[in-house]
């Protein structure tokens, strides 16, 4: 698939983003196992959520990536780069081959994004629970500029245990920050086991709403849903968004599929050939 | 140059402290695990042992340190794991403020130490965290050099009652010891002797420390090796023995050299006069992304690199 530059993307149907998506899926297992393994799990889990942004929602400009009034976007689970490179270099911010590089030595790519190596990456990325703070940051910075961008951040579920993230929720709500939504993706796993066993986050759409939030929950691999919950933002007039997205851990990979041992895996030559051939 | 080499532990020392703490903890009921989300990757033997002595505390490293805290004033003896990077500074305060301040029994171990992360990149190497942690009154630091210092050293701080932070690789290290020996906390260990430099190294650069000491001596130069384990308390009376009896001492660590053990060799060194102080360490830089070996052929941090730097000073 040649890569989409910005300009021919404004509205792609949604089976033309399935479409994107399953190649973005196919690259970003390629990207993994050239790089010898690694974060398949949340990797996959977020692909439909990459390709609804990349390819529909935000407005950016692959050919200048520091354009001012972007919308910015923040990998807050910065182990989700992966599949955040493949996008990008789908959307035209650097050329494909530079995936072959991933994890390499000095590569702009590695298992966490750096913004000043990765055109079109807003924010470097990889201790959990730091994304959302900056996403604060950069909605506040909007409304002092009278910028009309919007601020998307994608968080995991497990990093929801993180307390900054909820201060972040606060002062989200606090500033009324309806330019800024949060993405999470409610893939239900941390690294050790379910989010629930350890560290519970249920009720976890209440926390949310009671903090000032206005919330959507819909199925992450459902293109429709997480197009039309994108494209709805702002939920409510001056406040934030969040959208819950139930999504798979591995999601494509059905021996990874909902796994604690997706989180980092190394793949065998024959699996990955298998796992490309079904998708 | 007849290349420097040296064999691989089969295990981790994060993975062995694992084993260690889980054998320990059959006959001491007072000490309790907690770990932020990275158990799997340290080793989940505890966790199927000694389920009710586990404490999960999700991705939340200050609450973790915070629950530390409040255990140990109630006799326990907490083992707190996390990353040395997200131990040092994202739970920074809690460690200074509710452990350190209060003396309280608590120790901190952090694993995937230096540049050990690898492709992981910045926000996984932990190259300030010695410096951070040495520089809080009351903690002791320790960095083991191969899986059996980080036993020996696990068993030195369940019998030490104070705060400590532990600062553990996440890939199996060179295997530095191969006959017993005794391990005390804050005393240096003489791996070689030696007048002309004082190599003195602390965890995975001890052995690069051996080999440069090792191409050393191939060209006529006698390099003392030192083990620094313990970076806080320092033993001061190898450093200053090193400065009176060697030209030069150079220190070797896979950490910023701002702070960390070069900065505590270096102060002491400089109020002795006698010899200079040469640090081997990342140079205020962010380290990038890369395969170990190769991080450490960048940074200037193998058994070559330092020989040669040794060399040249000398002369
Ligand atoms: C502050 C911090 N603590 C620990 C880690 C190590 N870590 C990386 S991913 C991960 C689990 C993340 O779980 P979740 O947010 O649910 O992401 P997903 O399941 O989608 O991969 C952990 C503990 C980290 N990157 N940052």
């Amino acid at each position: 698939m040649a890569e989409v530059g910005r300009s021919k993307v404004e509205k792609l149907g949604v089976e033309e983003l399935k479409e994107i998506a399953r190649e973005v899926r196919r690259r970003t297992v390629q990207t993994l196992h050239g790089a010898g393994g690694g974060h398949y799990g949340g990797s996959l889990s977020v692909v439909e959520a990459l390709t609804a942004l990349y390819f529909r929602v935000l407005r950016y400009d692959s050919s200048n990536p520091s354009w001012e009034e972007r919308d910015r976007f923040v990998l807050s689970k910065g182990h989700a780069c992966a599949s955040f490179s493949v996008a990008l270099s789908m959307a035209g911010f650097f050329p494909g081959e530079w995936l072959e590089s991933f994890n390499k030595f000095e590569s702009p790519l590695g298992v966490h994004p750096d913004m000043h190596k990765i055109p079109g990456c807003d924010m470097s990325t990889g201790s959990l629970g730091h994304g959302l703070p900056v996403g604060v940051g950069m909605a506040i910075a909007g409304k002092f500029d009278g910028k009309g961008y919007r601020v998307f951040v994608m968080v995991g579920d497990g990093e929801c245990q993180e307390g900054s993230i909820w201060e972040a929720a606060m002062a989200a709500a606090h500033h009324r920050l309806d330019n800024l939504v949060c993405m999470v993706d409610r893939n239900m796993l941390n690294l050790d086991g379910p989010t629930e066993e350890v560290m519970k986050l249920e009720p976890f759409t209440k926390k949310w709403e009671s903090f000032g939030w206005c919330l959507r929950c819909v199925d992450g691999h459902d293109m429709g849903q997480v197009v039309e919950a994108l494209e709805s933002v702002p939920f409510c007039e001056g406040k934030p968004s969040v959208i819950i997205l139930n999504t798979i851990k591995g999601k494509g990979i059905p021996f990874l599929e909902g796994k604690v041992s997706s989180h980092y895996s190394k793949l065998t030559d024959e699996q990955v050939s298998q796992v490309l051939a079904t998708l | 140059m007849a290349e420097f080499t040296y064999e691989v532990a089969k295990i981790s020392n994060k993975n062995k402290f694992s084993e260690v703490i889980t054998e320990i903890a059959r006959a001491d009921e007072e000490i309790v695990v907690l770990c932020a989300d990275i158990m799997q990757s340290v080793g989940p033997g505890f966790i199927k042992e000694f389920p009710d002595r586990y404490i999960s505390t999700g991705i939340a490293e200050q609450d973790m340190i915070g629950i530390a805290a409040g255990l140990a004033t109630c006799r326990k003896k907490p083992f707190a794991i996390t990353m040395a990077g997200f131990a040092s500074m994202r739970a920074c305060e809690q460690v200074r403020t509710d452990v350190a301040y209060p003396r309280l029994n608590v120790k901190i171990v952090g694993t995937h130490s230096g540049i050990s992360a690898g492709a992981m990149g910045t926000t996984h190497h932990a190259i300030e965290d010695i410096a951070i942690m040495r520089s809080i009154p009351n903690m002791t630091v320790i960095v083991p050099a191969d899986y059996t210092e980080t036993e020996k050293a696990t068993r030195a701080l369940v019998d030490y009652d104070g705060p400590a932070f532990m600062r553990l690789a996440r890939n199996p290290d060179p295997v530095i010891y191969r006959e017993d020996y005794e391990f005390t906390i804050g005393k240096a260990v003489t791996l070689r002797e030696g007048d002309d430099v004082a190599l003195i190294a602390a965890g995975r650069m001890v052995i690069e420390a051996m080999g440069a000491a090792q191409y050393l001596a191939e060209k006529g130069i006698s390099a003392r090796v030192l083990n620094m384990h313990t970076i806080k308390p320092l033993d001061c009376e190898a450093v200053r023995k090193a400065a009176w009896e060697t030209r030069l001492i150079a220190t070797v660590e896979e950490h910023t050299i701002i702070g960390g053990l070069g900065g505590a060799v270096a102060e002491v060194a400089a109020e002795e006069g006698k010899a200079p102080v040469k640090r081997f360490g990342l140079k205020d830089a962010f380290s990038t992304i890369g395969d170990e070996k190769d991080l450490r052929r960048k940074y200037g941090l193998t058994a070559q690199d330092i020989a040669r730097n040794v060399e040249r000073m000398l002369n």
